[in-house]
Protein backbone atom coordinates (compact mmCIF):
# COMPACT_ATOMS: atom_id res chain seq x y z
CA UNK A 1 0.00 0.00 0.00
CA UNK A 2 2.98 2.64 0.61
CA UNK A 3 4.73 1.61 -2.21
CA UNK A 4 1.82 2.73 -4.35
CA UNK A 5 1.28 5.68 -2.26
CA UNK A 6 4.77 6.34 -2.80
CA UNK A 7 5.01 5.59 -6.50
CA UNK A 8 2.13 7.44 -6.57
CA UNK A 9 3.77 10.54 -5.18
CA UNK A 10 7.33 10.19 -7.58
CA UNK A 11 4.58 10.28 -10.31
CA UNK A 12 2.95 13.33 -9.50
CA UNK A 13 6.16 15.15 -7.99
CA UNK A 14 7.46 13.98 -11.83
CA UNK A 15 4.93 15.67 -14.21
CA UNK A 16 5.31 19.23 -15.29
CA UNK A 17 4.34 22.22 -13.16
CA UNK A 18 1.32 23.60 -15.50
CA UNK A 19 -0.10 19.93 -15.22
CA UNK A 20 0.07 20.42 -11.31
CA UNK A 21 -1.41 23.35 -11.42
CA UNK A 22 -4.28 22.48 -14.20
CA UNK A 23 -5.30 19.12 -11.84
CA UNK A 24 -5.18 21.56 -8.66
CA UNK A 25 -7.20 23.87 -9.91
CA UNK A 26 -9.77 21.36 -11.45
CA UNK A 27 -9.70 19.53 -8.39
CA UNK A 28 -11.43 22.76 -7.15
CA UNK A 29 -13.54 23.90 -9.66
CA UNK A 30 -15.57 21.17 -10.87
CA UNK A 31 -16.76 20.22 -6.76
CA UNK A 32 -17.72 23.75 -6.72
CA UNK A 33 -19.52 24.08 -9.82
CA UNK A 34 -21.57 20.66 -9.23
CA UNK A 35 -21.92 21.94 -5.22
CA UNK A 36 -23.15 25.21 -6.92
CA UNK A 37 -25.73 22.99 -8.70
CA UNK A 38 -26.55 21.48 -6.08
CA UNK A 39 -26.95 24.63 -3.88
CA UNK A 40 -30.17 26.07 -6.55
CA UNK A 41 -31.75 23.03 -5.72
CA UNK A 42 -31.23 23.18 -1.58
CA UNK A 43 -32.13 26.11 -2.07
CA UNK A 44 -35.64 25.54 -3.68
CA UNK A 45 -36.12 22.53 -1.69
CA UNK A 46 -35.46 24.68 1.79
CA UNK A 47 -37.61 27.46 0.84
CA UNK A 48 -40.18 25.05 -0.67
CA UNK A 49 -40.44 23.38 3.04
CA UNK A 50 -40.65 26.52 4.41
CA UNK A 51 -43.60 27.94 2.27
CA UNK A 52 -45.41 24.18 3.05
CA UNK A 53 -44.63 23.39 -0.49
CA UNK A 54 -43.29 20.58 -2.70
CA UNK A 55 -40.40 22.25 -4.29
CA UNK A 56 -38.38 20.57 -7.54
CA UNK A 57 -39.54 16.63 -7.35
CA UNK A 58 -39.62 15.40 -11.04
CA UNK A 59 -36.16 15.22 -12.64
CA UNK A 60 -34.51 12.43 -11.34
CA UNK A 61 -34.48 11.24 -7.79
CA UNK A 62 -36.42 13.68 -5.66
CA UNK A 63 -35.44 15.99 -8.02
CA UNK A 64 -32.02 15.96 -7.82
CA UNK A 65 -31.23 16.61 -11.63
CA UNK A 66 -33.49 19.34 -11.90
CA UNK A 67 -29.83 22.32 -11.69
CA UNK A 68 -28.62 20.19 -14.75
CA UNK A 69 -31.71 20.42 -16.58
CA UNK A 70 -32.24 24.39 -15.71
CA UNK A 71 -28.77 24.73 -17.08
CA UNK A 72 -29.51 22.20 -20.46
CA UNK A 73 -32.36 25.07 -20.61
CA UNK A 74 -30.26 28.04 -20.52
CA UNK A 75 -27.00 26.23 -22.76
CA UNK A 76 -30.46 26.11 -26.02
CA UNK A 77 -31.11 29.23 -25.33
CA UNK A 78 -30.65 31.87 -27.70
CA UNK A 79 -28.58 34.82 -26.18
CA UNK A 80 -30.23 38.23 -27.12
CA UNK A 81 -27.98 41.75 -27.02
CA UNK A 82 -30.03 44.75 -27.27
CA UNK A 83 -29.98 46.95 -29.98
CA UNK A 84 -28.57 50.14 -27.54
CA UNK A 85 -26.22 47.90 -25.58
CA UNK A 86 -22.54 48.26 -25.73
CA UNK A 87 -21.74 45.06 -27.02
CA UNK A 88 -18.49 44.51 -25.32
CA UNK A 89 -19.16 45.53 -22.18
CA UNK A 90 -22.45 43.92 -22.26
CA UNK A 91 -20.33 40.39 -22.62
CA UNK A 92 -17.58 40.93 -20.74
CA UNK A 93 -19.54 41.85 -17.19
CA UNK A 94 -20.54 38.51 -16.71
CA UNK A 95 -17.73 36.89 -17.60
CA UNK A 96 -15.94 39.29 -15.57
CA UNK A 97 -18.24 37.98 -12.55
CA UNK A 98 -17.69 34.51 -12.89
CA UNK A 99 -14.40 34.78 -13.11
CA UNK A 100 -13.95 36.55 -10.11
CA UNK A 101 -16.23 34.29 -7.73
CA UNK A 102 -13.66 31.41 -9.18
CA UNK A 103 -10.23 33.10 -8.40
CA UNK A 104 -11.07 33.91 -5.04
CA UNK A 105 -11.04 30.29 -4.53
CA UNK A 106 -7.33 30.08 -5.00
CA UNK A 107 -6.42 30.68 -1.40
CA UNK A 108 -9.46 29.01 0.71
CA UNK A 109 -7.86 25.92 2.67
CA UNK A 110 -9.86 23.19 2.62
CA UNK A 111 -7.86 21.11 5.43
CA UNK A 112 -4.59 21.07 6.76
CA UNK A 113 -2.13 22.19 3.86
CA UNK A 114 -5.27 21.78 0.99
CA UNK A 115 -5.05 24.86 -0.38
CA UNK A 116 -4.23 26.07 -3.96
CA UNK A 117 -1.63 28.90 -3.15
CA UNK A 118 -0.85 29.20 0.84
CA UNK A 119 -0.33 33.11 0.08
CA UNK A 120 0.32 35.48 3.52
CA UNK A 121 -1.79 37.84 2.67
CA UNK A 122 -4.97 35.18 2.01
CA UNK A 123 -7.32 37.92 3.82
CA UNK A 124 -6.48 40.70 1.73
CA UNK A 125 -6.76 38.89 -1.68
CA UNK A 126 -9.99 37.42 -1.00
CA UNK A 127 -10.95 40.91 0.15
CA UNK A 128 -9.85 42.26 -2.82
CA UNK A 129 -11.34 39.72 -5.16
CA UNK A 130 -14.88 39.98 -3.40
CA UNK A 131 -14.64 44.29 -3.51
CA UNK A 132 -14.26 43.65 -7.39
CA UNK A 133 -16.93 41.67 -7.69
CA UNK A 134 -18.99 44.69 -7.67
CA UNK A 135 -17.31 45.81 -11.12
CA UNK A 136 -18.92 43.01 -12.85
CA UNK A 137 -22.46 43.86 -12.11
CA UNK A 138 -21.82 47.82 -12.50
CA UNK A 139 -20.57 47.04 -15.91
CA UNK A 140 -24.13 44.94 -16.92
CA UNK A 141 -26.21 47.12 -15.74
CA UNK A 142 -24.54 50.24 -17.81
CA UNK A 143 -23.89 48.36 -20.59
CA UNK A 144 -27.17 47.30 -21.13
CA UNK A 145 -28.26 50.64 -21.51
CA UNK A 146 -31.80 49.86 -19.67
CA UNK A 147 -33.33 52.07 -16.81
CA UNK A 148 -33.88 49.22 -14.97
CA UNK A 149 -30.39 47.75 -15.22
CA UNK A 150 -28.82 50.96 -14.92
CA UNK A 151 -30.85 51.23 -11.46
CA UNK A 152 -29.87 47.72 -10.63
CA UNK A 153 -26.02 48.72 -10.77
CA UNK A 154 -25.91 52.00 -9.33
CA UNK A 155 -27.67 49.95 -6.13
CA UNK A 156 -25.36 47.25 -6.56
CA UNK A 157 -22.26 49.80 -6.50
CA UNK A 158 -23.74 52.00 -3.47
CA UNK A 159 -24.61 48.49 -1.60
CA UNK A 160 -21.69 46.93 -1.99
CA UNK A 161 -19.12 49.19 -1.25
CA UNK A 162 -21.40 50.61 1.63
CA UNK A 163 -21.19 47.14 3.42
CA UNK A 164 -17.65 46.21 2.70
CA UNK A 165 -16.67 49.02 4.67
CA UNK A 166 -18.37 47.02 8.07
CA UNK A 167 -16.82 43.97 6.21
CA UNK A 168 -13.29 45.49 6.57
CA UNK A 169 -13.47 46.21 10.24
CA UNK A 170 -14.67 43.11 11.35
CA UNK A 171 -11.94 41.39 9.77
CA UNK A 172 -9.65 43.55 10.75
CA UNK A 173 -10.78 42.71 14.65
CA UNK A 174 -10.52 38.89 13.40
CA UNK A 175 -7.02 39.53 12.80
CA UNK A 176 -5.82 41.44 15.81
CA UNK A 177 -6.99 38.12 17.08
CA UNK A 178 -4.56 36.19 15.30
CA UNK A 179 -1.70 38.33 14.13
CA UNK A 180 -1.58 36.81 10.47
CA UNK A 181 -3.22 37.14 7.41
CA UNK A 182 -2.78 33.73 5.98
CA UNK A 183 -6.24 32.20 5.90
CA UNK A 184 -4.33 28.90 7.17
CA UNK A 185 -2.94 30.49 10.19
CA UNK A 186 -6.57 31.91 10.95
CA UNK A 187 -8.23 28.60 10.75
CA UNK A 188 -5.28 27.34 13.05
CA UNK A 189 -5.37 30.11 15.62
CA UNK A 190 -9.11 28.76 16.58
CA UNK A 191 -7.96 25.47 17.89
CA UNK A 192 -8.82 26.77 21.82
CA UNK A 193 -12.07 28.62 20.87
CA UNK A 194 -13.80 29.30 17.34
CA UNK A 195 -13.94 32.73 17.15
CA UNK A 196 -17.96 33.67 16.52
CA UNK A 197 -18.08 33.24 20.89
CA UNK A 198 -15.59 35.48 21.79
CA UNK A 199 -16.22 37.65 18.56
CA UNK A 200 -20.09 37.21 18.75
CA UNK A 201 -21.82 40.66 17.48
CA UNK A 202 -19.05 40.65 14.71
CA UNK A 203 -19.89 37.59 13.52
CA UNK A 204 -23.37 38.18 13.41
CA UNK A 205 -22.34 41.63 11.48
CA UNK A 206 -20.24 39.95 9.44
CA UNK A 207 -23.05 37.25 8.86
CA UNK A 208 -25.66 40.43 7.42
CA UNK A 209 -22.66 42.07 5.14
CA UNK A 210 -22.12 38.62 3.40
CA UNK A 211 -25.71 38.72 2.55
CA UNK A 212 -25.37 42.31 1.37
CA UNK A 213 -22.16 41.59 -0.10
CA UNK A 214 -23.85 38.44 -2.59
CA UNK A 215 -26.93 40.62 -3.03
CA UNK A 216 -29.05 38.25 -1.59
CA UNK A 217 -32.46 38.76 0.71
CA UNK A 218 -33.55 40.96 2.37
CA UNK A 219 -30.57 43.20 0.56
CA UNK A 220 -31.49 41.75 -2.90
CA UNK A 221 -31.86 45.64 -4.39
CA UNK A 222 -29.75 44.94 -7.89
CA UNK A 223 -32.05 42.66 -8.26
CA UNK A 224 -35.53 43.32 -6.89
CA UNK A 225 -37.82 41.18 -8.92
CA UNK A 226 -40.61 43.34 -8.16
CA UNK A 227 -39.34 46.90 -8.51
CA UNK A 228 -36.66 46.11 -11.54
CA UNK A 229 -37.89 43.50 -12.52
CA UNK A 230 -34.91 41.38 -12.20
CA UNK A 231 -32.22 44.69 -12.14
CA UNK A 232 -28.90 44.03 -13.54
CA UNK A 233 -29.66 41.19 -15.32
CA UNK A 234 -32.85 42.26 -16.93
CA UNK A 235 -31.29 42.10 -20.32
CA UNK A 236 -29.47 38.52 -19.98
CA UNK A 237 -30.50 35.43 -21.39
CA UNK A 238 -29.30 32.10 -22.20
CA UNK A 239 -25.42 31.59 -20.88
CA UNK A 240 -24.74 35.25 -20.34
CA UNK A 241 -27.30 34.74 -17.53
CA UNK A 242 -26.38 31.72 -16.66
CA UNK A 243 -23.18 33.06 -15.75
CA UNK A 244 -24.50 35.73 -13.57
CA UNK A 245 -26.35 33.06 -11.91
CA UNK A 246 -23.12 30.86 -11.58
CA UNK A 247 -21.14 33.82 -10.20
CA UNK A 248 -23.54 34.47 -7.50
CA UNK A 249 -24.29 31.48 -6.18
CA UNK A 250 -20.25 30.64 -6.30
CA UNK A 251 -20.24 33.79 -4.71
CA UNK A 252 -22.40 32.68 -2.35
CA UNK A 253 -20.51 29.73 -1.22
CA UNK A 254 -17.43 31.80 -1.57
CA UNK A 255 -18.57 34.04 1.68
CA UNK A 256 -19.79 30.98 3.88
CA UNK A 257 -15.96 29.76 3.46
CA UNK A 258 -14.98 32.97 4.80
CA UNK A 259 -17.73 32.62 7.31
CA UNK A 260 -16.70 29.61 8.53
CA UNK A 261 -13.16 30.34 8.43
CA UNK A 262 -13.12 33.56 10.23
CA UNK A 263 -15.58 32.22 12.67
CA UNK A 264 -16.41 28.77 12.70
CA UNK A 265 -13.06 27.08 12.59
CA UNK A 266 -12.68 26.27 9.26
CA UNK A 267 -11.41 22.61 9.32
CA UNK A 268 -11.40 21.85 12.98
CA UNK A 269 -13.76 19.89 14.67
CA UNK A 270 -16.27 21.43 17.10
CA UNK A 271 -14.06 19.38 20.08
CA UNK A 272 -10.64 17.94 19.44
CA UNK A 273 -12.34 14.96 20.91
CA UNK A 274 -12.41 11.24 19.27
CA UNK A 275 -15.44 10.18 17.33
CA UNK A 276 -14.92 14.13 15.83
CA UNK A 277 -11.39 14.60 14.98
CA UNK A 278 -11.78 11.33 12.89
CA UNK A 279 -13.41 13.02 10.24
CA UNK A 280 -11.12 14.62 8.30
CA UNK A 281 -11.08 18.70 8.21
CA UNK A 282 -12.40 19.38 4.53
CA UNK A 283 -15.92 17.27 5.37
CA UNK A 284 -16.25 19.67 8.05
CA UNK A 285 -15.33 22.62 6.07
CA UNK A 286 -18.03 21.37 3.89
CA UNK A 287 -20.88 20.49 6.96
CA UNK A 288 -20.14 24.35 8.29
CA UNK A 289 -20.58 25.77 4.92
CA UNK A 290 -23.69 23.81 4.07
CA UNK A 291 -24.55 25.28 7.58
CA UNK A 292 -23.71 28.60 6.58
CA UNK A 293 -25.50 28.22 3.34
CA UNK A 294 -28.89 27.13 4.92
CA UNK A 295 -28.81 29.79 6.92
CA UNK A 296 -28.52 32.51 3.92
CA UNK A 297 -31.53 30.63 2.23
CA UNK A 298 -33.64 30.71 6.05
CA UNK A 299 -32.95 34.58 5.63
CA UNK A 300 -34.41 34.38 2.57
CA UNK A 301 -37.10 32.41 3.51
CA UNK A 302 -37.88 35.15 6.38
CA UNK A 303 -37.50 38.30 5.48
CA UNK A 304 -39.01 41.13 2.99
CA UNK A 305 -36.70 43.25 1.01
CA UNK A 306 -35.47 46.50 2.62
CA UNK A 307 -35.91 49.85 1.03
CA UNK A 308 -33.20 51.50 0.03
CA UNK A 309 -32.92 53.81 2.49
CA UNK A 310 -32.74 51.20 5.18
CA UNK A 311 -30.19 49.40 3.91
CA UNK A 312 -27.99 52.41 3.50
CA UNK A 313 -29.04 53.58 7.37
CA UNK A 314 -28.26 50.11 9.03
CA UNK A 315 -25.00 50.09 6.66
CA UNK A 316 -23.34 53.47 7.52
CA UNK A 317 -25.23 54.72 10.92
CA UNK A 318 -25.48 51.20 12.66
CA UNK A 319 -23.01 48.64 11.37
CA UNK A 320 -20.20 51.06 10.50
CA UNK A 321 -20.31 52.96 14.18
CA UNK A 322 -20.73 49.46 15.42
CA UNK A 323 -18.27 47.58 14.54
CA UNK A 324 -15.62 50.45 14.50
CA UNK A 325 -16.01 50.80 18.47
CA UNK A 326 -15.81 46.79 18.39
CA UNK A 327 -12.37 47.20 17.15
CA UNK A 328 -10.83 49.56 19.41
CA UNK A 329 -12.55 47.81 22.32
CA UNK A 330 -11.37 44.54 21.12
CA UNK A 331 -8.10 46.14 20.84
CA UNK A 332 -7.68 47.54 23.93
CA UNK A 333 -8.86 44.43 25.59
CA UNK A 334 -6.18 42.77 24.02
CA UNK A 335 -3.50 45.40 24.81
CA UNK A 336 -4.77 45.56 28.47
CA UNK A 337 -4.24 42.02 29.23
CA UNK A 338 -1.23 41.72 27.49
CA UNK A 339 -3.46 38.92 25.21
CA UNK A 340 -1.62 40.03 21.54
CA UNK A 341 -0.19 37.50 19.18
CA UNK A 342 3.09 37.58 19.20
CA UNK B 1 -38.23 51.23 31.94
CA UNK B 2 -40.63 50.54 28.62
CA UNK B 3 -38.02 52.47 26.70
CA UNK B 4 -35.02 49.95 28.11
CA UNK B 5 -37.15 46.97 27.23
CA UNK B 6 -37.30 47.85 23.56
CA UNK B 7 -34.04 49.07 23.44
CA UNK B 8 -32.98 45.17 24.74
CA UNK B 9 -35.15 43.88 22.38
CA UNK B 10 -33.39 46.36 19.32
CA UNK B 11 -30.17 45.45 20.27
CA UNK B 12 -30.77 41.34 20.57
CA UNK B 13 -32.98 41.34 17.41
CA UNK B 14 -35.52 39.87 18.97
CA UNK B 15 -38.08 40.68 16.47
CA UNK B 16 -35.74 39.16 14.03
CA UNK B 17 -34.73 35.66 15.91
CA UNK B 18 -38.95 35.12 16.41
CA UNK B 19 -39.31 35.53 12.84
CA UNK B 20 -36.49 33.32 11.76
CA UNK B 21 -38.09 30.47 14.45
CA UNK B 22 -41.47 30.28 12.96
CA UNK B 23 -40.16 29.77 9.74
CA UNK B 24 -37.17 27.14 10.97
CA UNK B 25 -40.71 25.77 12.45
CA UNK B 26 -42.47 25.39 9.49
CA UNK B 27 -40.25 23.54 7.86
CA UNK B 28 -41.35 20.22 9.36
CA UNK B 29 -44.79 20.91 8.79
CA UNK B 30 -46.87 18.83 6.41
CA UNK B 31 -46.84 20.27 2.98
CA UNK B 32 -50.27 21.68 2.11
CA UNK B 33 -49.76 21.65 -1.94
CA UNK B 34 -50.73 18.39 -3.88
CA UNK B 35 -48.29 16.57 -6.20
CA UNK B 36 -50.59 17.65 -8.92
CA UNK B 37 -50.59 14.73 -11.55
CA UNK B 38 -50.59 12.27 -9.19
CA UNK B 39 -52.57 13.71 -6.49
CA UNK B 40 -56.10 15.25 -6.96
CA UNK B 41 -58.44 17.52 -4.89
CA UNK B 42 -61.22 16.19 -4.74
CA UNK B 43 -64.30 17.97 -7.22
CA UNK B 44 -67.96 18.00 -6.71
CA UNK B 45 -70.92 15.83 -8.67
CA UNK B 46 -72.00 19.30 -10.15
CA UNK B 47 -68.31 20.17 -11.56
CA UNK B 48 -69.45 21.36 -15.10
CA UNK B 49 -66.45 19.60 -17.79
CA UNK B 50 -65.60 18.61 -20.99
CA UNK B 51 -69.33 17.91 -22.71
CA UNK B 52 -70.22 14.06 -23.62
CA UNK B 53 -73.32 13.01 -25.43
CA UNK B 54 -74.80 10.14 -23.63
CA UNK B 55 -76.22 6.70 -24.81
CA UNK B 56 -79.06 4.61 -23.46
CA UNK B 57 -77.46 1.35 -21.47
CA UNK B 58 -78.97 -0.36 -25.13
CA UNK B 59 -76.98 1.52 -27.39
CA UNK B 60 -79.34 3.91 -28.78
CA UNK B 61 -78.26 7.78 -28.26
CA UNK B 62 -79.81 10.16 -26.19
CA UNK B 63 -80.66 12.80 -28.25
CA UNK B 64 -83.98 14.32 -29.62
CA UNK B 65 -82.91 16.99 -31.78
CA UNK B 66 -85.17 18.89 -29.77
CA UNK B 67 -82.41 21.68 -29.82
CA UNK B 68 -83.55 23.23 -26.64
CA UNK B 69 -79.51 23.22 -25.86
CA UNK B 70 -78.67 25.05 -29.32
CA UNK B 71 -81.40 27.75 -27.71
CA UNK B 72 -80.60 28.00 -24.52
CA UNK B 73 -76.19 27.98 -25.20
CA UNK B 74 -75.82 31.99 -24.55
CA UNK B 75 -72.43 31.74 -26.23
CA UNK B 76 -73.65 30.05 -29.63
CA UNK B 77 -71.14 27.69 -29.30
CA UNK B 78 -73.81 24.93 -30.55
CA UNK B 79 -74.53 24.37 -33.97
CA UNK B 80 -77.35 21.24 -34.65
CA UNK B 81 -78.85 19.73 -37.81
CA UNK B 82 -81.53 17.09 -37.80
CA UNK B 83 -83.61 14.67 -40.06
CA UNK B 84 -85.87 12.02 -39.32
CA UNK B 85 -84.26 8.41 -39.35
CA UNK B 86 -84.69 5.74 -41.33
CA UNK B 87 -87.38 3.86 -38.66
CA UNK B 88 -89.16 7.32 -38.12
CA UNK B 89 -87.26 8.58 -34.92
CA UNK B 90 -86.37 11.96 -34.84
CA UNK B 91 -81.98 12.36 -34.23
CA UNK B 92 -79.40 14.57 -35.12
CA UNK B 93 -77.30 14.18 -38.14
CA UNK B 94 -74.89 16.82 -37.10
CA UNK B 95 -73.98 18.30 -32.85
CA UNK B 96 -70.92 20.45 -33.06
CA UNK B 97 -69.71 22.23 -29.78
CA UNK B 98 -67.35 24.88 -30.55
CA UNK B 99 -65.27 24.28 -27.21
CA UNK B 100 -63.72 27.43 -27.78
CA UNK B 101 -67.02 29.76 -27.73
CA UNK B 102 -68.10 27.38 -25.04
CA UNK B 103 -68.32 29.39 -21.46
CA UNK B 104 -69.02 26.01 -19.52
CA UNK B 105 -72.18 27.50 -17.94
CA UNK B 106 -74.02 24.48 -18.12
CA UNK B 107 -77.31 25.61 -19.04
CA UNK B 108 -77.34 22.70 -21.93
CA UNK B 109 -76.98 20.25 -19.72
CA UNK B 110 -80.19 21.85 -17.63
CA UNK B 111 -82.31 22.12 -20.60
CA UNK B 112 -81.76 19.02 -21.83
CA UNK B 113 -84.96 16.78 -21.02
CA UNK B 114 -83.11 13.56 -21.82
CA UNK B 115 -80.25 14.00 -19.89
CA UNK B 116 -77.93 13.26 -23.38
CA UNK B 117 -75.96 16.61 -23.14
CA UNK B 118 -73.96 16.47 -20.20
CA UNK B 119 -70.52 18.18 -19.14
CA UNK B 120 -68.38 15.49 -17.78
CA UNK B 121 -65.70 15.58 -14.96
CA UNK B 122 -63.08 15.76 -17.26
CA UNK B 123 -60.63 18.73 -17.07
CA UNK B 124 -57.68 18.07 -19.09
CA UNK B 125 -58.84 18.46 -22.12
CA UNK B 126 -56.19 20.76 -24.07
CA UNK B 127 -55.18 20.46 -27.10
CA UNK B 128 -52.25 21.76 -29.27
CA UNK B 129 -54.20 23.04 -32.48
CA UNK B 130 -57.40 25.05 -32.85
CA UNK B 131 -58.97 23.04 -35.17
CA UNK B 132 -59.46 19.99 -32.28
CA UNK B 133 -61.51 21.95 -30.16
CA UNK B 134 -64.32 21.87 -32.55
CA UNK B 135 -65.92 18.94 -31.14
CA UNK B 136 -67.77 17.72 -33.57
CA UNK B 137 -71.01 14.18 -32.82
CA UNK B 138 -68.52 11.24 -32.82
CA UNK B 139 -66.24 13.10 -30.52
CA UNK B 140 -69.19 14.22 -28.44
CA UNK B 141 -70.40 10.59 -27.88
CA UNK B 142 -67.03 8.87 -27.85
CA UNK B 143 -66.80 11.04 -24.53
CA UNK B 144 -70.08 9.68 -23.17
CA UNK B 145 -68.87 6.55 -23.75
CA UNK B 146 -65.52 7.20 -21.96
CA UNK B 147 -67.05 8.98 -19.40
CA UNK B 148 -70.36 7.03 -19.03
CA UNK B 149 -69.87 5.52 -15.47
CA UNK B 150 -68.39 8.71 -13.42
CA UNK B 151 -70.79 11.10 -15.29
CA UNK B 152 -73.93 8.27 -14.10
CA UNK B 153 -72.26 8.25 -10.41
CA UNK B 154 -72.50 12.01 -10.36
CA UNK B 155 -76.05 12.60 -12.06
CA UNK B 156 -77.16 9.54 -9.33
CA UNK B 157 -74.96 11.67 -6.29
CA UNK B 158 -76.53 15.25 -7.41
CA UNK B 159 -80.39 14.39 -8.37
CA UNK B 160 -81.57 14.58 -4.47
CA UNK B 161 -80.94 18.34 -4.62
CA UNK B 162 -82.72 18.61 -8.36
Amino acid sequence: MSDILAQLGTFWADLPLIVRIVVGILTIVVPLLIGMAMLTYFERKVMAAMQLRQGPNMVGPFGLLQPFADGLKLLSKETVVPTQANAGVFFAAPMLTFLLALVAWAVIPFGEGLVLADINVGVLYLFAISSLGVYGIIMAGWASNSKYAFLGGLRAAAQMVSYEVSIGLVIVTVLLCVGSLNLSKIVEAQKTVWFFIPLFPMFIIFFISALAETNRAPFDLPEGESELSGGFNVEYSSMTFALFFLGEYINMILMSAMTVILFLGGWLPPLDIAPLNWIPGPLWFIAKITFVLFCFIWVRATLPRYRYDQLMRLGWKVFLPFSLIWVVLTSGVLVYFDLLPK
Amino acid sequence: MALLDRTARGLFLWELVKGMALTFSYMFKPRVTLNYPYERGPTSPRFRGEHALRRYPNGEERCIACKLCEAICPALAITIEAEPREDGSRRTTRYDIDMTKCIYCGLCQEACPVDAIVEGPNLEFATETREELYYNKDKLLANGDRWEAQIAANLAADAPYR
